[in-house]
């Protein structure tokens, strides 16, 4: 691996390699010494064009647990907020000597574009390009997934997931249908017509508007963030009608199997896509997800830097 | 002053003659190697009326650094053409009769073709307020076609009036067929591929939906309207079924809808960027049968050229469109000649006879008559060429051909009698 | 591989003896297996130092908490190969702080892996004493590091390719040496790993 700019990037070997490096910097966490001397001398910039403190300071905790030096380069009160192009602000980081460029950006397509437009020679990490992908959030989501559904190790066959929400614009559900293919879960989608995208018939799940009979025979259940924009676009009529459609409450919760968990990428609408109760219930794994994500964060970055980057196909 | 001969050419691909040019009119088709003059060998070569592009972004006034009217000139003539209806969105906006006569002078001094100003339909492209029409019409460039290019006439008050304004002196409204609301931010055609790279999608009804409505105003008002650059197979089947029922409605297609399909933009590069967005396979099939059977009358290159750092970035931040003129010949002899769909008449009605006519440009698309006026493109149809973005005489680099190889040539092209082009390059 | 080059140094009779003798000493050393932990680096020396804990309570009927060691992340040649998938790390229960830690390997050559072993430990807590286990010492240290207890000194050349193999990977217990002046394959590269 070169680059992670998306998740179909990943065989089933990678991911699970992805996952079981993360098993095990998971221990780094609960040691008096919280920090590796694996990437010393390695510089790692977050590249974030949108607000997005948790991920940024996930890769940030990761990287420096590994001894990277971080760099964060936000667009606010920096050159870019001031007209610079993606690709000045990349020959800047190329001149700085950036090792890895964790990117997060509007614009779909923008690592992609950074990692092959030949302005840089470092890796590329994508966290998060417009509504096209997330692709360590559904690491991180898989790594939690095989810790509570599986025995912790190998892939995820069998396991069925069920992701709710604004698909059409959410960059975690496109990586998540993605990634949970790959390591062979079975994944059902529901949302309100408008908020699947064209072509979601031909995307490897299913595809369902009600969330009713979809929660059923779930193992998991991933809540994905619904903007209130969306409802002024006319997307659905209006808050109160899509919790009630769409929102998974205690009632609904008890609908599901027992063992069952729940997930959400954060920051949550209380009320609108999860009730607070279900949020707060131990069948939420919210907070571990948090958790999780710094040691699959860290493992994507060992894996990428942890050797020789030279001469490595993408 | 003596005559110019093509000597051997083949007209339309038919049997070898001498094609004799005197005073900017063909004055002879005669026997193979029996002319004299100045002759320029041909032998073997192809011979078609010289190429009428209803669609250019000559850039100029205002964007020079992408265009220049000199420079798109150039581009034109090695691409075969002798004409270019030259589009209004430039800055200031072609809308008034002082613009449209600085670009037609600027053609008039450049003089490698006939630069044809497009004039636009509302004032400022705003589509709030019809542009002075009449003036532009009887100015010292003669605009007879107007569009609002790069958007869409939307209100269809304005389109209606527009429609019927522009009868009062022969004139035709070029419609952007784009439905505004329905592509806010679209940045691909809609479809799975959109869904999968998270690009906002382009809905082909977008297109459609607009296309219905003009030809049924057309036929209310009983006015001719062109398409600009139809790019959808349901499109084609409306203007199929308005032709069908009689409405004066005209259409093109650009080279490049008419070889590229969507599945190149899953690379994210910018190049690919290009409004209408290049669609699905199934509708480039749809097009090039639309032309062969002329649903679609025009190949038209849409020829738009940008910097370089308005396409070496990130694909939402990229301008739109790509370059066309020096690569359309090779476009359309590949998707429409190679591929059996028309012949090389065929080809010249839809590159030189047709789009002349729409355009209301009398001394073109003429053909390769005597006393016809000498606009004479020689092509090399067996050549093949692989195509260098560094090597184009556009001022701009945004060619979605580089590193491909490319059948046809253009070898010679005869501007009203005058070689502009020879053995490729500029005479 | 051509075995006609490779000659055995230790067959399972010789390796069992030297795990019992290494069993003897380190519990000599340190006047009882209290407070004793063994710890291997993956992937032989793992099972190496399960044998030793075997030994040590055949003899002494207690039994030495053991564990692994990984240390990947501290190699000072991380970069000279593409990243190396991750061994487990497994650290007894009761941790290492105030404990006699003994780590264990099956080769010791350039000592960088015992070098990287410190740093780890180091990161883990702080034992009273760190002692170094090893069934082979080739020699040709780069560090200044050597073993506490040595199943067998093998002096060899750089060309040569010390190849430790153990029963619960490759069905028998055997030490080889082999004559190959090619670089070693990935697995079997006890003798050159560095």
């Amino acid at each position: 691996m070169r680059h992670l700019l998306s998740a179909a990037d990943l065989t089933r070997d990678e991911a699970v390699l992805i996952l079981d490096t993360a098993s095990e910097l998971a221990t780094v966490t609960d040691r008096s010494v919280k920090k590796l001397p694996t990437l010393r001398g390695r510089t790692v910039v977050n590249l974030f064009f949108e607000d997005s403190t948790r991920t940024r300071i996930s890769f940030e905790v990761a990287a420096k647990r590994l001894s990277a030096d971080v760099i964060n380069f936000a667009a606010k009160g920096s050159s870019v907020s001031k007209g610079e192009s993606l690709k000045d602000t990349a020959l800047t980081l190329e001149a700085i000597g950036a090792d890895a460029v964790i990117i997060r950006h509007g614009a779909s397509g923008a690592p992609h574009r950074l990692a092959h437009a030949g302005w840089i020679g470092g890796s590329v990490i994508n966290a998060g390009d417009g509504t096209h992908e997330h692709p360590t959030q559904a690491l991180l989501d898989a790594f939690t997934l095989r810790r509570h559904l599986t025995n912790g190790e190998g892939d995820l066959a069998g396991v069925r997931v069920t992701i709710v929400g604004d698909v059409l614009h959410s960059r975690v559900a496109r990586s998540n249908v993605l990634l949970l293919q790959t390591l062979g879960a079975h994944t059902t989608v529901v949302a309100p017509p408008t908020l699947l995208p064209v072509g979601i018939e031909s995307w490897p799940c299913d595809v369902s508007y009600d969330i009713d009979t979809a929660l059923t025979d779930a193992d998991a259940v991933m809540m994905l963030r619904v903007q209130g924009e969306r409802m002024r676009a006319a997307f659905f009529p209006s808050a109160n009608e899509y919790s009630r459609a769409y929102g998974l409450n205690a009632e609904r919760l008890r609908t599901m199997r027992p063992g069952s968990i729940v997930l959400h990428p954060g920051p949550m609408n209380r009320g609108m896509e999860i009730s607070a109760d279900v949020a707060d219930s131990d069948r939420s794994v919210i907070v571990e997800q948090v958790a999780n994500g710094v040691s699959i964060r860290m493992a994507v970055l060992y894996l990428l830097l942890g050797g020789n980057t030279k001469g490595q196909g993408s | 002053m003596t005559a110019l001969v093509l000597r051997g050419v083949r007209p339309y691909g038919e049997d070898p003659v001498d094609l004799v040019i005197e005073a900017g009119v063909i004055s002879e088709v005669a026997r193979p190697g029996s002319a004299s003059g100045r002759v320029i060998d041909a032998d073997g070569l192809v011979a078609l009326p010289g190429l009428v592009d209803l669609h250019t972004h000559l850039r100029e006034p205002g964007r020079e650094d992408a265009e220049t009217v000199e420079t798109g000139s150039r581009s034109a003539a090695l691409g075969g053409f002798t004409c270019v209806h030259a589009m209004a969105n430039t800055d200031p906006v072609a809308d008034t009769a002082g613009v449209v006569e600085q670009v037609w002078r600027l053609g008039q001094r450049s003089g490698l073709v006939d630069v044809r100003p497009v004039g636009a339909v509302t004032t400022g492209l705003l589509g709030e307020q019809m542009a002075e029409l009449g003036a532009m019409a009887h100015s010292q460039a003669q605009v007879r076609v107007f569009s609002d290019d790069g958007k869409c006439v939307h209100d269809a008050v304005l389109m209606r009036r527009a429609l019927e304004y522009v009868k009062a002196f022969g004139g035709v409204i070029a419609q952007h067929a784009q439905e505004p609301r329905l592509t806010e931010n679209a940045q691909m055609n809609e479809g799975r591929l959109s869904g999968v790279l998270g690009l906002t999608g382009w809905p082909a009804v977008a297109e459609e939906a607009i296309i219905a409505r003009d030809v049924l105003l057309a036929e209310h008002v009983g006015s001719r309207l062109h398409v600009c650059h139809v790019s959808t197979a349901g499109s084609v089947e409306v203007i199929r079924w308005a032709k069908g029922r009689g409405i004066d409605v005209t259409a093109e297609v650009t080279p490049h809808h008419l070889l590229l399909t969507e599945d190149l933009v899953a690379g994210y590069d910018p190049i690919y960027k290009v409004n209408p967005p290049l669609r699905t396979h199934d509708d480039v099939a749809a097009l090039r049968l639309a032309v062969a059977d002329g649903t679609i009358d025009a190949i038209a290159t849409d020829h738009a050229p940008h910097p370089h750092e308005d396409k070496d970035c990130e694909w939402a931040a990229a301008a739109f469109g790509m370059l066309g003129l020096e690569t359309a010949f090779s476009i359309a002899q590949l998707a429409l000649v190679d591929t059996g769909l028309l012949d090389w008449r065929g080809l010249a009605d839809r590159m030189s006879v047709r789009p002349a006519r729409i355009g209301g440009v009398e001394s073109q698309g003429q053909g390769l008559i005597p006393g016809a006026p000498a606009h004479v493109c020689v092509v090399d149809p067996t050549a093949r060429r692989i195509i260098d973005p560094e090597a184009v005489a556009s001022k701009s680099r945004n060619t979605p051909y580089a590193a491909m190889e490319l059948p046809g040539l253009v070898r010679h092209v005869v501007f009203g009698g005058v070689p502009t082009v020879r053995d490729g390059a500029l005479a | 591989m051509d075995v006609s080059r490779a000659h055995i140094v230790l067959d399972d009779a010789d390796i069992g003896r030297a795990i019992r003798r290494i069993a003897h000493e380190i519990v000599e050393r340190a006047r009882g297996s209290e407070g004793l932990i063994l710890l291997g680096i993956p992937t032989r020396g793992v099972l190496l130092a399960q044998r030793i804990a075997d030994a040590i309570a055949a003899t002494e009927g207690t039994d030495v908490p053991t564990g692994s060691l990984d240390i990947t992340l501290y190699r000072d040649d991380l970069r000279l190969r593409p990243a190396r998938a991750l061994e487990s790390t497994s650290i007894p229960v009761e941790g290492i702080d105030g404990k006699t830690v003994v780590l264990v390997d099956d080769v010791l050559y350039s000592g960088r892996t015992v070098r990287a072993a410190l740093d780890a430990l180091n990161d883990l807590g702080r034992p009273a004493a760190v002692r170094l286990a090893v069934l082979i010492d080739r020699g040709h240290r780069e560090l200044p590091i050597r073993p506490d207890f040595v199943g067998k000194n093998l002096p060899t050349s750089f060309a040569e390719q010390v190849r430790v193999e153990v029963a619960e990977i490759d069905g028998h217990d055997r030490v080889t040496i082999l004559e190959s002046p090619e670089p070693p394959t990935a697995e079997h590269e006890g003798g050159q790993r560095r």
